[in-house]
């Protein structure tokens, strides 16, 4: 499994994933995860409402959208993480609507955070241990006989330094998480991710605050999860990183998903070109100059690619 | 739910039968104290069995049943002090009250430890308070506690929602204002009302101190929240224990405490429970009059809300913090001068009594949010007191406790809090 | 003159007695919870109520033998443990605090209560239910011991079964921390989130830990009481804090820590006490009263809880790295 083969060039992209027109909540050949009526209201300000939703399989996945789209609300809807007012959803066929989030990752689709969420004081390799499924010690009753999960325990310990090794962090793996940079907690976030095997691996953020040195080999990184033949799915503000990897794109804007389609074309699509512009058009001008100036940065981001 | 299943527990143990019973009926802490309050209740010559007889003085509180021979003994912790001793003549068998006198008479030590109290019984039906008399008389001592308890709880929900600090401490800030009154008005003879004036400013200075010395330089140096309230925690053992080794164990009076009740049809009250009312509700209006209207108040509401974006928006964050500590002080300095007339009695470890209760108000209203905590403190005060209609008075505070427990499983968030936004 | 000969000895008895013991154990019980979890348990006093009255209850009023009565005070505080945990382990963990401290201070008032007097006994308490762990002493009659450390029989076999009980639960957690079940814990204390993201049943891992490590305060309950009486008043909050200091001082996150921290605590307390009790006596402290200084140790005790957590946050035995305090 460790394909340590860096892709060169542009990445192989999958392509003809859908049915009939590239519209908002388009069919897909073969979906992983089927979104059905997901709405998410804080206090009356709806920040999810979801139609219909198809994630394809074996591809990568982006879900972009301005500010306060309701990506990460929506993330962490489909990750057992929230409880959404209305709606259902099924994983790979099974309906997973209302799930707790533990029995969501035991299924096999497992979440990073936008903060990473490294274990600060565990060592990272208790971390990378920490992500392997099923194991036998981890019972308050059988973890006090060692000799039943001391050879399953092995096991998993090559496949994380297998794992370290393909992300570079084998030499720390003694260290605490803790001393780590930002840019390798994500990647250890990740590792640690794939010691479930899981089928589909969503990402929040993979991008936000890593060191631009490490952002190559972490966009290696998620290229090598769809060789392996996982799906991805992952929000991202970076729209070079979009283009770059992504094979589908998902644009929501307040709550909805307003677009869809192959990230070349999508970026065509008017209703994006609203959703940052009317987003912008909708703010109290000058409130917040950083906000205007990114989306400003991205909408001509969109329209560069495309000229 | 605890409650019902240690009742349900407790109910299946006295159902069964028992041999050694380890404690008697007929005498309580006489092993513990010197002091010994004494009796012998009989009527026509026949010793009554089973009769309630309790004491109530300085603070202290205890109930005894008499034994087969009619007798009670209770020992008290002091020989200086005035004791009430009360018979509930509901547990006198039908057609016996209480002749002479009172069902409730007052017992003082002479040069003895020991003292017998008696009752003199006759013929006759009593007159019970109807239970509607009770129910708004115990309704009006609740609101009076809820009253005094929100001064303590709203200002530690503002340190909480400030600087995110679950201050243990507060009960020795509510101990402090009892404590200054007390010394200032008897060790220096001041008039009563300058005395709790100056206390309350002194626990205003304390506030501002404790915020300078320790709290300022802990979150300038990052300590995090849990740290910080076990720093809270020692330092309430501290206080308490310097408050115990200056003024010892025992519980004195302030002036003015013993002042009769005026009946107002079933409701009795004393001129000083109804200063006690009065006071708190002209100050959590001018509370609530600083939250809301002026531009420091609603510099803290925004501060309790979101501290970096207050920060970011040209708040004085430290400024807005300082003025709560002080604030919070001051009233906790308040609440613990009408908390010691309202027990009554002002001794070192006062304000830890209240304590739970301060933080259960602040919880059931939710937690950091100012007028929460009024609420959550009149009900639970509410609560309290209705409680002792049903059940025995050493176990009011129980019920309150419960009712946090059960709030906490039905609405996390507290009555007033807002629903919190995962991620 | 100081009899200073009095004082190491009054403090070096402390070292093995079963006091300390039982303090090491709950303490234990803490680090468990607060140490590797990160639940903020604030009612091991209560749990050592319960296990001090399950045992006491069980012999006086139904006669049972130890080992059912020791039953009994386990399984009171498993309920217990589910009682608090079901509501709280899902919020805030500041929440789990004022749950935990509300429903200990419920126990003890439950116990101090005249309504239930024939059973507990009220303020006045428990005694006399000692003889079926007395029956159970091989050691023959007679004294034993060198020096300070001389004891009767009985004493001897409270001493070596509450320190066998502490070498047991010592070893037990050791194994368990160091296993696959304490990594997760250990996890969960760092970030719930992550741990729920990466397919562990978080809940059920704190409740777990919640019911193991107040069974530690019971039995630690359960070792108090039997060199003395069951008296309510022991229960207060103020208990369980001095189980923090005891646990802060050894360090939260370590299994040795408690039991050291205990020693220390009680020999330093006993010496403290002694020699200022002396001290007064002797007129070296004009200004104290011999019941003032009694209370002296207790401000002592609250101000090196605020040092330690200050200064020194992973105590004496802790990896300064591995800080046991939750974010």
């Amino acid at each position: 499994m460790s394909s340590n083969s860096v892709p060169t060039g542009k990445p192989v992209k999958t392509v003809d994933m859908h049915i009939g027109e590239a519209v908002p909540g388009c069919k897909k050949k073969d979906p992983i995860l089927v979104v059905d009526g997901v709405s998410r209201t804080f206090g009356g300000l709806t920040a999810v409402d979801v139609e219909h939703l198809e994630v394809p399989r074996g591809a990568i996945t982006a879900l972009i959208g301005p500010n306060g789209a309701g990506k990460t609300t929506l993330f962490n809807l489909l990750t057992g993480f929230d409880k959404p007012d209305t709606g259902a959803w099924t994983f790979e066929g099974t309906p997973i609507g209302g799930k707790s989030a533990f029995k969501v990752a035991r299924m096999g689709q497992v979440r990073t955070f936008q903060l990473t969420k490294a274990l600060g004081l565990l060592t990272v390799m208790d971390n990378m241990l920490l992500g392997a499924k099923g194991q036998i010690g981890e019972n308050i009753f059988r973890s006090l006989l060692p000799f039943l999960w001391r050879k399953q325990e092995a096991g998993n310990r090559v496949k994380a330094l297998d794992l370290l090794t393909r992300f570079k962090l084998d030499a720390k793996k003694d260290d605490y998480a803790a001393s780590l940079s930002g840019g390798q907690r994500k990647l250890l976030e990740m590792a640690r991710a794939l010691m479930s095997e899981p089928t589909l691996v969503m990402l929040d953020e993979p991008m936000a605050g890593v060191n631009p040195a490490l952002t190559q080999s972490l966009l290696d990184h998620i290229l090598n999860l769809k060789a392996e033949g996982m799906s991805v799915l992952f929000v991202e503000h970076d729209m070079h990183m979009v283009r770059h990897i992504a094979d589908w794109v998902i644009v929501m804007a307040e709550g909805k998903v307003v677009a869809e389609g192959d990230p070349h074309e999508v970026m065509r699509n008017p209703a994006v070109i609203d959703a940052y512009l009317g987003q912008h058009h909708d703010e109290d001008l000058g409130e917040d100059p950083d906000a205007e100036k990114e989306h400003v940065g991205a909408i001509k981001e969109l329209l560069d690619d495309e000229l | 739910m605890l409650v019902l299943l240690f009742g349900l527990l407790l109910t299946a143990l006295t159902l069964s039968t028992f041999g050694a019973s380890a404690a008697h009926a007929d005498e309580i802490n006489t092993d513990q104290y010197d002091y010994v309050l004494s009796g012998n209740v009989q009527f026509g010559g026949e010793p009554i069995e089973d009769v309630l007889i309790s004491v109530e003085g300085g603070g202290y509180e205890a109930e005894v049943v008499t034994d087969a021979d009619g007798r009670w003994r209770i020992g008290v912790p002091d020989n200086e002090e005035t004791y009430t001793v009360i018979l509930d003549e509901d547990t006198l068998p039908d057609g016996v009250i209480v002749e002479e006198g009172n069902s409730e008479t007052e017992a003082e030590f002479g040069l003895t430890d020991s003292r017998s109290v008696n009752f003199f019984l006759g013929e006759g039906e009593r007159v019970t308070v109807s239970f509607f008399d009770q129910f708004l008389n115990r309704f009006v001592n609740g609101l009076n506690f809820g009253l005094l308890l929100a001064l303590a709880a709203i200002g530690l929900s503002l340190i909480f929602g400030t600087t995110g600090l679950s201050n243990f401490a507060h009960a020795e800030m509510i101990t402090f204002g009892a404590l200054a009154t007390f010394t200032l008005s008897v060790a220096f003879s001041l008039p009563i009302w300058l005395a709790i004036l100056i206390a309350i400013v002194l626990s205003g200075v304390l506030g501002f101190t404790l915020d300078a010395a320790i709290w300022k330089p802990l979150r300038k140096k990052g300590v995090g929240l849990i740290p910080l309230m076990i720093v809270s925690i020692g330092l309430s053992l501290a206080m308490r224990y310097t408050y115990q080794y200056f003024y010892g164990g025992s519980t004195s009076q302030l002036p003015g405490s013993g002042l009769a009740d005026i009946n107002f049809g079933p409701i009795a009250l004393s001129p000083i429970d109804m200063a006690s009312m009065g006071i708190s509700i002209v100050v959590l209006l001018a509370v609530s009059f600083f939250l809301l209207r002026t531009r420091i108040g609603k510099a803290t509401r925004a501060v309790s809300d979101n501290p970096s974006l207050a920060s970011a928006s040209g708040i004085d964050v430290d400024g807005v913090i300082r003025i709560v500590w002080i604030l919070g002080g001051s009233l906790a300095g308040l609440s613990g001068v009408l908390w010691a007339y309202f027990r009554p009695g002002v001794s070192w470890d006062m304000g830890f009594q209240i304590l739970l209760l301060v933080f259960a108000a602040v919880t059931l209203g939710g937690l950091g949010t100012a007028f929460g905590a009024l609420i959550g403190s009149i009900i639970v005060g509410l609560f309290v007191e209705l409680s002792t209609l049903w059940l025995p008075s050493d176990l009011k505070y129980v019920g309150a406790l419960v009712v946090l427990i059960l709030v906490l499983l039905l609405r996390p968030q507290g009555i007033m809090g807002r629903k919190e936004r995962i991620g | 003159m100081i009899d200073w000969g009095a004082i190491f000895s009054n403090a070096a008895v402390e070292l093995i007695s079963p006091t300390t013991a039982a303090y090491a154990l709950a303490a234990l019980g803490l680090a468990i919870h607060f140490g590797y979890t990160g639940l903020l348990n604030f009612g091991q006093a209560g749990f050592m109520a319960l296990g001090a009255y399950g045992f006491a209850i069980s012999t006086l009023s139904f006669g049972f033998p130890v080992w059912a009565s020791v039953l009994v005070g386990v399984g009171a505080s498993v309920v217990f443990a589910l009682i608090l945990g079901i509501p709280t382990l899902r919020l805030r963990a500041d929440y789990l605090a004022i749950v935990t401290i509300a429903a200990a201070e419920i126990v003890r008032l439950l116990f101090t209560t005249n309504t239930f007097d024939a059973l507990t006994g009220s303020a006045n308490g428990l005694s006399g239910y000692k003889g079926g762990f007395a029956d159970l002493n091989p050691i023959p009659e007679g004294t034993y011991g060198f020096g300070p450390f001389e004891y009767n029989a009985y004493d001897w076999w409270l001493r070596i079964v509450a320190w066998t009980i502490v070498v047991l639960a010592c070893l037990f957690t050791w194994q368990i921390m160091r296993s696959p079940w304490g990594r997760v814990v250990k996890a969960i204390r760092e970030d719930e989130d992550a741990v729920r993201a990466l397919g562990k049943n978080v809940y059920s891992y704190k409740m777990q830990s919640l019911i193991l490590g107040g069974v530690y305060g019971t039995i630690a309950g359960m070792i108090f009481i039997l060199p003395r009486a069951v008296v309510p008043s022991n229960y207060q909050t103020s208990l369980t804090f001095f189980v923090y200091a005891i646990l802060l001082l050894g360090g939260a996150a370590t299994i040795l820590g408690p039991v050291i921290g205990s020693m220390i605590f009680w020999v330093l307390l006993s010496f403290f006490s002694g020699f200022i009790a002396r001290a007064v006596e002797a007129g070296w402290l004009p200004f104290m009263s011999s019941v003032q200084a009694g209370q002296l140790r207790f401000i002592l005790v609250g101000v090196a809880i605020m040092l330690i957590v200050i200064y020194r946050p992973q105590g004496i035995f802790g990896n300064k790295k591995e800080l046991a305090f939750v974010k």
